[in-house]
């Protein structure tokens, strides 16, 4: 292991280290923190110095993305635990016994296999090398954004038939991800209006939402409407009220 | 510039030029970043006094009152630094620093001219984006970790919006790299080079809507009057920062004002033109002049041009906070989800559909006026066009009927979609 025994210094090596430190020092900090906030903050730096070791590898693309998708959804875990759990009782987690050798077994054994693929690689590139031969990576997104939109411009060269393997792209993938997601999107929307629906019938709020709808249309005595309003404790003139969905 | 300053101790292919260098560019923008925050305090109290009909700060520092900031500073200095008891202590103290930080980190790949920038990131305008909406992490993190509803009421506010105004403003960002055909700032800004025609926001009437709606997300994006739900005083006290004090209090607003000043900057370089100006005169003079001093002048006038751009992007803005209420929550969310984003698709769409078409910029209405990229421009960033890639590293140019477009900005270096080796200043 060449990785980081070699002539000091590199700046490649010694950013490489900072974050790698950062990274693995604040994942530590998810797993033995118990307040969920503090989780989620630390899993953003651990996240964000990952996005860092894309960046010293020159994968610019994939470092952006790291950070608008990774950290950008844990701040939305962030907002969800702070909207959820500020309350006293709910804002530490104790993790059971079980829990954690359940953990420790699949962690660990993706760890293994992690570490035998490390350390089975035949040669790697020492930073004396890298910064011999002056290997940087093409710093260009536009051969992904090809790639996802059908064209693999790496494979061109490779072959004439129109239809060879590996020569079309990642058109389809890409498009059943988006329908995916899409779908996925849609589901979520229908489940939380079927949730409100079926509540319709035994909810009083509900209810009382309903009879307004029917006496806005069908055009009752004003005085049941005064009840219903008055029964509810606010303001109920609006049936949408968006303060009062559940 | 690692390896001028190599060369200059003659050390050869060492650490420390980089150590330098890197050194040079974070402090240089934390000048821009610290410097800027003094100004702009200190321009937001005269044109707040101005547009109430008053005068403002006009004692510190002569008639003006323009050391007011300072002063301001070193009474913050001097504050007691409180935490409150409910507080969680560690994420109190450290969100003001995750803001900062955030909006500093933002200016790393933001181009100040051609060639004048921390680090060349192929996809700036993504990195850009992606660290901006990091900040919205502080107000969180100050909303929770205070211990009082107030500041957490601003902070969830903060986050409905930030996370709901995103949206257009990506489907803004979109429409100048979908007609640049990359994501490089420093492209984009060049290939509107030239007279002031050919700025994007120019270039067809959707671009026009594309950079209104641009601004008005990019200002509720760093949570700027009419939309500062997060820290409406006549409602939540000072909301997210309810609790702070002294310096502290102090980095949220250093925070605020550098990711106004980098959204604008951003919406200039994206839409109006970036380090040129309206005519091209700091081309002209570096021309000129000639060599590399000529380069150098040029990219000076051009950082100039960014900055003033900047400062009126800044400007606006605190017009419009001076002179607007500000609007209800629901308001807020009805503004995006109504407005923004149907006409950010609709522009989005209509400038689709104008490339496609291939209509007359107004940059062609005006006699296409050229600006031939010199060679000297090209000293530190090397591209070359698709067209030379060939089939040997099989890149073709797959929309060939867009480089007549794209060659009214910029005649040697950029085509659309062009496989760009950049060079230089980047290890």
């Amino acid at each position: 292991m060449d990785l980081i025994a070699v002539a000091w210094p590199y700046w490649h090596q010694f950013f490489f280290i900072i974050f790698a430190t950062i990274a693995i020092g604040f994942g530590f900090g998810v797993l033995l923190s118990k307040n969920v906030v503090r989780m989620a903050f630390y899993l953003v730096l651990s996240l964000g110095s990952t996005a860092g070791l894309f960046f010293l590898a020159g994968a610019e693309f994939v470092g952006a993305m790291q950070l608008m998708i990774y950290v950008g959804g844990t701040l939305v875990l962030l907002i969800f635990g702070v909207m959820l759990t500020a309350q006293k009782d709910f804002i530490n987690m104790d993790t059971h016994t079980q829990d954690w050798i359940l953990a420790t077994i699949v962690g660990g054994s993706l760890l293994m296999v992690l570490l035998f693929g490390a350390f089975g690689a035949e040669d790697w590139r020492t930073p004396q090398d890298i910064n011999d031969a002056h290997v940087s990576a093409t710093k260009e997104a536009t051969p992904l954004g090809l790639a996802l939109t059908g064209i693999r411009v790496d494979t061109l060269g490779e072959s004439t038939d129109a239809v060879a393997d590996g020569k079309s792209g990642y058109l389809m993938p890409f498009i059943i991800v988006s329908f995916h997601l899409l779908v996925v999107l849609i589901g979520a929307a229908y489940m939380a209006r079927t949730k409100k629906l079926s509540h319709a019938t035994d909810d009083k709020s509900s209810r009382a939402k309903l009879m307004l709808f029917k006496m806005e249309h069908e055009e009752e005595p004003l005085e049941e409407a005064k009840y219903v309003v008055t029964h509810k404790g606010k303001s109920a003139l609006n049936p949408l009220d968006p303060n009062d969905e559940d | 510039m690692a390896d001028f300053i190599n060369n200059i101790f003659g050390i050869g292919d060492s650490w420390v030029g980089y150590l330098i260098a890197a050194l040079i560019a974070a402090v240089l923008i934390l000048h821009v970043v610290a410097v800027g925050a003094l100004l702009f305090i200190w321009m937001e109290r005269k044109i707040s006094g101005r547009i109430q009909d008053r005068l403002g700060p006009t004692r510190v520092g002569g008639k003006y009152g323009w050391l007011q900031t300072l002063a301001d500073g070193i009474k913050l200095i001097a504050k007691e630094d409180i935490t409150p008891d409910l507080a969680d202590r560690f994420l109190f103290k450290i969100a003001p620093y995750v803001g900062l930080a955030a909006s500093y980190a933002a200016f790393i790949a933001l181009p100040f001219a051609d060639g004048v920038v921390a680090q060349h990131v192929n996809t700036a305008v993504f990195f850009v984006l992606a660290v901006l909406g990091l900040e919205v992490f502080s107000v969180i993190l100050a909303g929770y970790a205070s211990g009082s509803k107030w500041s957490l009421f601003g902070a969830m506010r903060e986050a409905a919006q930030v996370v709901s105004y995103e949206v257009p403003l990506g489907m803004c960002v979109v429409v100048p790299v979908m007609i640049c055909g990359t994501m490089n700032l420093t492209t984009i800004g060049n290939m509107q080079a030239g007279l002031f025609t050919n700025w994007l926001v120019f270039n067809d009437p959707f671009t026009f809507l594309t950079a209104i709606i641009y601004f008005t997300c990019a200002t509720a994006g760093v949570n700027r009057a009419p939309f500062d739900l997060a820290e409406a005083e006549s409602e939540l006290v000072a909301g997210f920062h309810t609790e702070y004090s002294g310096l502290r209090w102090s980095l949220f607003f250093m925070a605020e004002y550098s990711s106004m000043f980098v959204v604008s900057a951003l919406a200039s370089i994206l839409f109006f033109g970036g380090s040129h100006g309206p005519i091209p005169v700091g081309q002209w003079i570096g021309e000129t002049i000639g060599g590399t001093w000529g380069l150098n002048i040029s990219r000076i006038i051009g950082v100039g041009n960014l900055l003033l751009k900047g400062l009126i992007g800044v400007t606006v803005m605190m017009w419009i906070r001076w002179t607007f209420p500000r609007l209800r929550i629901d308001q807020v969310m009805t503004m995006c989800l109504k407005y923004c984003v149907p006409l950010a698709a609709l522009g989005f769409i209509g400038a689709t559909t104008w490339q496609y078409l291939d209509l007359p910029t107004a940059n062609s209405l005006v006699g296409n006026p050229r600006y031939e990229k010199h060679e000297m421009w090209t000293e530190g960033v090397e591209v070359t066009p698709a067209a030379d890639a060939s089939p040997a590293s099989g890149i073709p140019d797959p929309e060939p009927h867009q480089e007549d477009k794209t060659a009214n900005a910029d005649s040697v270096t950029v085509k659309t979609l062009p496989v760009s080796v950049v060079k230089g200043g980047e290890r």
